[in-house]
């Protein structure tokens, strides 16, 4: 097949099938050079972003919400064309008809929509609940298919964050097919994959895809529509770099309008787009500074993506994050970079555009990567604490040289691969309900199998661990039951109709299971195992604290007698899961990811055998508990590095705080040295990192004068946050984190 | 194997020595300068002990942090009171292939002393003040201890850098930093000076070993001066 629109670009496979893999190695230019050719922003973009700086303000001043439109189901074709400053966006389209403005979306859930315009002061439309009134909701089904059990593992917080109240996110189209191919090839090829369908059983899977087929294809055709209300027609290949990031864009915008998911992921396209505006430069239709300009635009457009959620969701994740992951980097499996000028070009929209936790930036980190860009990523990363990095030396083995990042961790291959998303369940909750023989102290509520609490004077060990595993395989085959009963149900009635239009028709699928406490529990085994743990009963005879004799080892310091409990823990764990058959037979995965919610599940969590007191939080992710490190940074890294990829395929988040003056003398030396370590951490076969580089002061400032600091930007786990979007709890948490710093 | 008393250890130093270092705190010192920082160091029979192996054995789990400039650093406390310790330790990261830097106040020099500094790649020499009464009043030894330290380390060339704290009313004057230049010029083996603040966040542990902190009164110095100093050190 050839196009006019491809004309200049090198052929390959990627003529004949939709492969934008093949393309983008094609036609890609590596660079390998630093970031001296980058542009400021223009003066139409210094504009646009005080328009939407000042949008942001009014927003804070709202509480949080700009408006909300009470009246119109979030779709793609039900909002008119919405403009920041229509004669000066390059790159156009909202998600409603103006700008910061919600849409509603019940399809996830009823409840949920109802009370996010309450909480904000409105009320949703009787029009929208009517339309809803003899309709299933997602929420609505799970609820019908929930057992008791299940209801009482989320009653009582053993397994929460389950996505049964609004979109479940997670899944990346691939948004950079419509700009290669243009709407109707997709449609044309989807509809040759229907047809095949035919030939085959009809049994549930294949009438189950043969009606995905269907609805695919009329979203393609509503995204045509979509696009064409904004006056462009994107049935066709995209023409320059304009076109093509408008195109991606409008891609990304219909997922958007559809789903509400926790998760939308952008995927990995600034090495896409760099071909286009290789392409313009070399014909002199672009320049850099015009092209800075349109990688800035488009960003401009994620920083304005909102979904409407409740107040405690917001409070759950730090603010409203929509998890827009752009993976940048990374090497090609014949061993050239991935990193393109346009990969420097989105990262210096954090300088044109000041900084951002969103877009979610995402290095793919190699040794291999060319130094100049490590350089810069360092740079990045200390004047900004908005970047987050990812081993790329690790997955590329697994999923090849054209994956990204879902969320925060969650690996998978563009237009490929999809993941189930499932939260997390509390390790450490299930420690404690396990040494109670099946009752929860926290929540009075019995649950798992019965028997008797732990009679002994001293915690033993294998006991303990006899308890755990019994235990463990019990919450597993719940917890894989549910998520199954979950997506069943999100593809009856809130399948993501646009997104996996951009994905392969036969595709493979993860269900990724999440654990939170893993630092937690593992302190606690190893002060049983290393010292002496007695528990302390109420007047029923449960545990419900525990006094300690002698020290033991904690999680942090590069101890293997306490950092091979931790990898032995989610190795047990995810065999464990693997006992119980997934929904569509999806592939087991495991993430050690709390995002901000380490301080929710320490809440609803009693005393644990490692000294935590009864309420206080987890530390995030994998991350060792604070201040439990004795032996500086680079200790904490190599025991997070211990834990096993192959054990966690859906990631495992590390949080690393360092104070300037830790990091090095001067700027260039904590440039070299950031770049060291993370060449260290991740030679280690380490799989993420967030670094922050700042001082506590400057947090402590930021908590008491909010205002002041609009725009401070730290890394949580797994992504960035606004500080003044979290808790105040959630605040003092953070402050409270281990900071490394200098002796 | 030679067991040492070790105060604690840094996995991630960044200020003793070039690039990312291990850096291991020696107990024992037999100085008592007023601006120590570390206190807690002095007491030779402090700490915990470790034999040179084990202390390489965990050196070498950081050798992938390392870079091209960094390795381990000997801190103090004094190196130089366990001088055998160190050597072992700095002999056994050579053998791994582990650059090696020593800290240290120069205050003793013997035969065991150069045995360790031929296993060293570089030497953080201090040298505190420029005049042999400031050193007598605020460190207890003459001047000519770290200098004839400072002319082995030339004969030798052992690359080293000189780092001095400047301590506000003391050694903060364009004068003291212009007579630090003209004292090190001799010294073809000084690839570096670097000027510290002196700083009290120390302040907290002489008062947990109960011992009065002699420059408690002193304030500490700015980085605007710090900056100031090192231009005159061009």
């Amino acid at each position: 097949m050839k196009h006019d629109n491809w004309n200049g670009f090198n052929g390959g496979v990627w003529q004949n099938e939709i492969n934008v893999r093949d393309f983008i190695q094609q036609n890609y230019t590596p660079y390998l050079d630093n970031e001296e050719f980058l542009a400021k922003p223009t003066k139409r973009t210094d504009e646009l972003m005080k328009k939407v700086n000042a949008l942001f303000k009014l927003e804070r001043e709202r509480g949080g919400v700009l408006d909300v439109d009470t009246n119109t189901v979030s779709s793609l074709k039900n909002y008119a064309p919405g403009y920041i400053d229509k004669e000066n966006e390059l790159i156009v389209g909202m998600q409603t008809d103006s700008p910061l403005k919600r849409g509603v979306n019940p399809f996830g859930g009823m409840r949920m929509v109802k009370q996010a315009c309450e909480a904000y002061g409105y009320t949703l439309s009787e029009k929208v609940q009517n339309e809803f009134r003899f309709r299933t909701t997602h929420n609505d089904g799970v609820f019908r298919a929930y057992t008791d059990e299940m209801r009482l593992a989320r009653k009582c917080h053993v397994i929460t964050g389950l996505p049964d109240a609004y979109g479940r996110g997670r899944i990346i189209g691939d948004y950079r097919r419509v700009a290669l191919y243009g709407v109707d090839k997709l449609i044309e090829e989807k509809k040759k994959d229907k047809q095949n369908l035919a030939l085959s059983n009809f049994d549930v899977d294949q009438i189950r895809l043969d009606e995905e087929l269907y609805q695919q294809i009329t979203f393609l055709g509503y995204l045509k529509d979509m696009a064409l209300s904004y006056g462009y027609d994107i049935s066709q290949p995209a023409k320059n770099a304009r076109e093509a990031i408008q195109w991606t864009y409008f891609a990304y915008l219909g997922a958007i309008k559809e789903q509400n998911g926790a998760a939308m992921s952008l995927g990995r396209v600034s090495t896409f787009f760099d071909i286009y505006i290789e392409r313009d430069l070399k014909n002199s239709t672009l320049t850099e500074e015009k092209a800075q300009e349109l990688i800035d635009d488009f960003t401009i457009k994620l920083r304005i993506a909102r979904h409407l959620r409740t107040p405690e969701y917001n409070e759950l994740f730090g603010g409203d994050p929509m998890w827009i992951t752009e993976a940048v980097g990374g090497m090609g499996e014949d061993g050239r970079t991935l990193v393109t000028k346009s990969s420097f070009r989105i990262l210096h929209s954090l300088y044109n555009l000041n900084s951002s936790p969103e877009p979610n930036l995402t290095i793919l980190w190699s040794n291999a990567l060319p130094e100049s860009f490590k350089k810069y990523c360092a740079k990045v990363s200390i004047d900004t604490d908005s970047i987050q990095y990812e081993n790329d030396d690790v997955m590329r083995p697994i999923y090849g040289d054209d994956y990204a990042i879902a969320c925060c961790v969650s690996a998978m291959k563009v237009g490929k691969q999809m993941q189930f998303f499932g939260a997390r369940c509390n390790l450490a909750k299930l420690l404690l309900i396990a040494i109670n023989g099946g009752y929860d102290t926290s929540s009075n509520i019995h649950i798992g199998p019965q028997m008797p609490v732990l009679d002994t004077k001293n915690l033993d060990y294998n006991e303990v661990m006899d308890r755990f595993n019994i235990y463990l395989d019990w919450l597993s085959k719940l917890y894989v039951n549910t998520m199954n009963v979950i997506h069943y149900m999100h593809d009856k009635y809130a399948y993501e109709k646009t997104q996996m239009a951009l994905h392969d028709t036969s595709v493979h699928r993860f269900m990724a299971f999440g654990i939170a406490g893993l630092s937690v529990v593992a302190d606690s085994l190893s002060a049983i195992k290393h010292a002496k743990v007695m528990p302390k009963k109420d007047e029923n005879g449960f545990i419900v604290g525990f006094t300690r004799e002698g020290d033991f080892p904690k999680f942090g310091n590069d101890d293997d007698r306490v950092d091979l409990i931790a990898k032995d823990i989610t190795h047990k764990v995810i065999t464990s899961l693997r006992k119980t058959p997934t929904y569509r037979g999806a592939e087991h995965t495991l993430s050690v990811l709390t995002i901000t919610s380490n301080v929710m599940y320490g809440k609803n969590t009693a005393e644990t055998p490692d000294g935590r007191e009864a309420s206080a939080p987890f530390a995030p992710g994998a991350n060792p508990m604070h201040n439990r490190e004795e032996n500086g940074a680079l200790a904490s890294l190599n025991s997070v590095a211990k834990l096993s990829y192959d054990d966690c395929r859906d990631g495992i988040s590390n949080t690393f705080s360092i104070t300037p003056d830790a990091l090095g003398k001067d700027k260039e030396q904590r440039k070299n040295n950031l770049v060291n370590i993370l060449d260290g951490y991740f030679k280690k076969k380490a799989h993420h990192i967030n670094v922050n580089v700042l001082n506590r002061e400057t947090l402590m400032k930021a908590y008491e004068n909010p205002e002041d600091y609009p725009n401070l930007t730290i890394r949580v786990s797994g992504y960035a946050v606004n500080f003044n979007k979290l808790s105040r709890e959630q605040q003092r948490e953070v402050i409270s984190r281990t900071f490394h710093q200098s002796v | 194997m030679t067991e040492g008393r070790i105060h604690s250890i840094q996995s991630l130093g960044t200020v003793d020595g070039p690039g990312v270092r291990f850096v291991v705190f020696f107990q024992g010192c037999p100085l008592r300068c007023k601006c120590c920082h570390n206190p807690d160091t002095w007491d030779l029979s402090g700490g915990k002990t470790m034999t040179a192996e084990e202390i390489v054995e965990k050196a070498k789990k950081y050798v992938d942090y390392f870079g091209s400039d960094g390795g381990i650093t000997i801190s103090g406390g004094e190196p130089l009171l366990q001088c055998k310790f160190a050597t072992e330790i700095f002999a056994l990261a050579h053998q791994n292939g582990i650059n090696t830097c020593l800290d240290t106040s120069g205050c003793i020099l013997n035969d065991n002393v150069k045995k360790l500094l031929s296993v060293t790649d570089r030497v953080l020499l201090d040298v505190k003040y420029t005049t042999d009464a400031l050193y007598r009043e605020n460190v207890g030894c003459s001047i000519d201890t770290p200098l004839k330290f400072l002319d082995y380390l030339n004969k030798k060339q052992i690359k080293t850098t000189i780092r001095q704290v400047i301590i506000p009313t003391i050694n903060d004057k364009v004068e003291d930093a212009m007579a630090l230049k003209s004292l090190l010029a001799p010294y073809s083996c000084v690839d570096k000076i670097e000027l510290l603040s002196f700083r009290k966040i120390c302040s907290v542990k002489y008062d947990q070993l109960k011992i009065d902190f002699p420059f408690k009164d002193i304030p500490e110095a700015t980085a605007e001066t710090i900056e100031k100093l090192n231009e005159y050190l061009k």
